[in-house]
């Protein structure tokens, strides 16, 4: 899979930006603050529909303009695809494929897999477990549409019922039958998403754990179990019974919206007993993982995307990255570095060509 | 968007309040409006006043009437022994269109959704309960839209409905005609896959 170029209108900091990529590496550099991870942020659009960073849509969108344009056409091997999305302020975003307009935009999502690897991904081990699901759902998500399909039926119906409850909270009512015609579908499409969620850990375990083993040279041993509601023997009965709890709090308070991965190093949570280092190989071999399951799972390879990596590993866990790189793990891959001239070191002895976009250069005035 | 005038801001806030319309179009049509004579926007004004005033929906399925019963229900040749439950009367005339259908309607008139809401109070199912207390209905079709919320409802109906002694069946929903499978989505050719019908 190789993204042959780049068009971007409006977005974010860019007000016009036109780019080629070569199949290999490139390289994005400049100062901070120039907008290399947005640049990066374009490319997730393309592939994931949304930001990384930013879900309001309309935030993405160059400050006091009134639409944005992320365009670019993807190689995939046999086929050319081109990719756009467009939104107008206060308007639906369109996503299109081939000039053809999707019903649903989650559609898109597993055609074009990207993984991404920034200095904020220390946030999975130390933010709720939100973000942790976020990074199963996004995973699960490039490799099976009937998953996404899944769980987005169950967050949309999981805010129908809690609005129900909050009625009937207000309103000192009840209805049994119009609580069982949400309670029946969350227990069937929670109980798939467990199972899938369950099936794909298992399979993405000892992906990760390798991957530790080869960043961290087999330093500690680390640990990822999956915990969820749907663990406990009666999860039917047990959800229907916390009807009190629910309607006292007018929210659901058990399912796989509240699941969580727990993280874990030398049996102890790594969020409070890893070091900074440990955390960091933690998530990064979660991400390599990531990008190997996807690539398993599908045959393709996700463009990766790396932010400031350079700047924010130590010279142990670059040289694992850079290691991975010259075996050929990866396709193409797009990275940032506010200094040119390191990356142009790291990445000299590379049998892959390195493409250098000097971002200063390119948007001048910045 | 600023307006010149606070006339023009309130017929554009209730223009684009319909489905479709947006600000900008509403400010055109309200421009046009003005530049018409003045006769146009008072018949236009009329016909929406009368048609808010005299409309009538049928007493038994709630579908828009001149009536108090509608002709469907006073038919003598439909067959009253089948009920199809749909959202809305634009629903009925799309099934009315397709000649295949030889039953009553009952016009639900939306959808339950709590996050608007719309709960089944707000909805014309007692009625519809009413209906099936004369025991002359022997198959009630679910025809709503394919969507959550519509789900729901079917769901919330079968079950207020299981005390009944009747036939509960549902619009088939699959591959369009004329339609490739390769362009349809995963969800609907899965559904079809696994709902297949014997090849006559
Ligand atoms: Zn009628």
């Amino acid at each position: 899979m190789h993204l042959q170029n780049l068009h971007l209108l409006s977005f974010k900091n860019y007000e016009h930006l036109d780019l080629e990529f070569p199949k290999d590496i490139n390289c994005i550099v400049g100062a901070n603050g120039v907008g290399k991870t947005n640049l990066l942020d374009a490319i997730n659009y393309l592939c994931m529909t949304k930001s990384a960073f930013n879900y309001v849509d309309n935030q993405n969108i160059k400050h006091g303009d009134p639409f944005f344009l992320v365009e670019g056409e993807i190689d995939s091997g046999e086929r050319k695809f081109k990719i756009h999305c467009s939104l107008k302020n206060g308007r639906k975003k369109s996503f299109r494929l081939n000039k053809k307009e999707y019903e649903k935009v989650s559609e898109h999502i597993g055609k074009f897999p990207c993984v991404l690897i920034t200095p904020y991904d220390t946030d999975l081990v130390r933010e709720g477990s939100e973000i942790r699901r976020k990074f199963m759902d996004n995973t699960i998500s490039q490799t099976d549409k009937i998953y996404l399909d899944n769980l987005l039926k169950y967050n949309h119906l999981i805010r129908q019922r809690n609005n129900l409850l909050k009625y009937f909270f207000e309103n000192r009512t009840f209805d049994q039958d119009l609580l069982d015609s949400y309670n029946e579908p969350i227990i069937g499409l929670g109980k798939s998403i467990y199972e899938k969620r369950n099936a794909f850990v298992e399979e993405f375990l000892p992906i990760f754990l390798e991957n530790y083993a080869f960043i961290s040279d087999e330093a500690e041993p680390v640990a990822l179990t999956y915990q969820s509601h749907h663990q406990t023997a009666n999860f039917e009965e047990e959800f229907r019974r916390n009807i009190k709890k629910d309607l006292q709090l007018q929210r659901t308070c058990m399912g796989i919206h509240k699941d969580d991965f727990l993280f874990e190093i030398s049996n102890y949570p790594l969020k409070k007993f890893g070091s900074q280092g440990q955390q960091k190989s933690f998530v990064i071999s979660l991400k390599l993982a990531q990008f190997q399951v996807i690539y398993e799972i599908t045959q393709n390879k996700p463009l990766l995307l790396l932010d400031d990596i350079f700047d924010k590993l130590d010279d142990n866990r670059i040289a694992k990255l850079l290691e991975l790189v010259s075996k050929g793990t990866f396709g193409q891959i797009f990275l940032t570095d506010a200094r040119p001239e390191r990356s142009a070191v790291l990445l000299d002895n590379m049998r892959e060509k390195v493409a250098f976009y000097n971002m200063e250069e390119i948007i001048p005035g910045t | 968007m600023n307006f010149p005038s606070r006339l023009v801001e309130d017929a554009v806030t209730e223009i684009s309040k319909l489905p479709g319309i947006g600000k900008k179009t509403a400010l055109r049509l309200v421009l046009h409006l003005l530049k018409e004579e003045e006769q146009t926007t008072e018949l236009l004004a009329k016909a929406l006043f009368k048609l808010r005033a005299e409309i009538k929906y049928c007493k038994h399925c709630h579908n828009i009437s001149d009536d108090d019963i509608c002709a469907i229900c006073s038919s003598t040749v439909r067959d009253k022994s089948m009920i199809c439950i749909v959202e809305s009367s634009s629903d009925v005339m799309a099934i009315e269109n397709t000649s295949q259908y030889y039953g009553l309607y009952h016009v639900l008139g939306g959808v339950i959704s709590p996050i608007e809401g719309i709960g089944p109070s707000d909805l014309n199912i007692d009625s519809l309960l009413e209906r099936m207390a004369g025991n002359e209905v022997k198959e009630v079709i679910l025809a709503l839209n394919s969507t959550m919320e519509a789900d729901t409802t079917s769901f919330y109906l079968t079950k207020k409905l299981k005390n009944f002694d009747v036939k509960i069946t549902s619009i088939a929903r699959g591959v369009p005609i004329g339609g490739e499978l390769e362009f349809t989505d995963e969800i609907t050719l899965g559904r079809s896959i696994l709902r297949r019908v014997s090849y006559e």
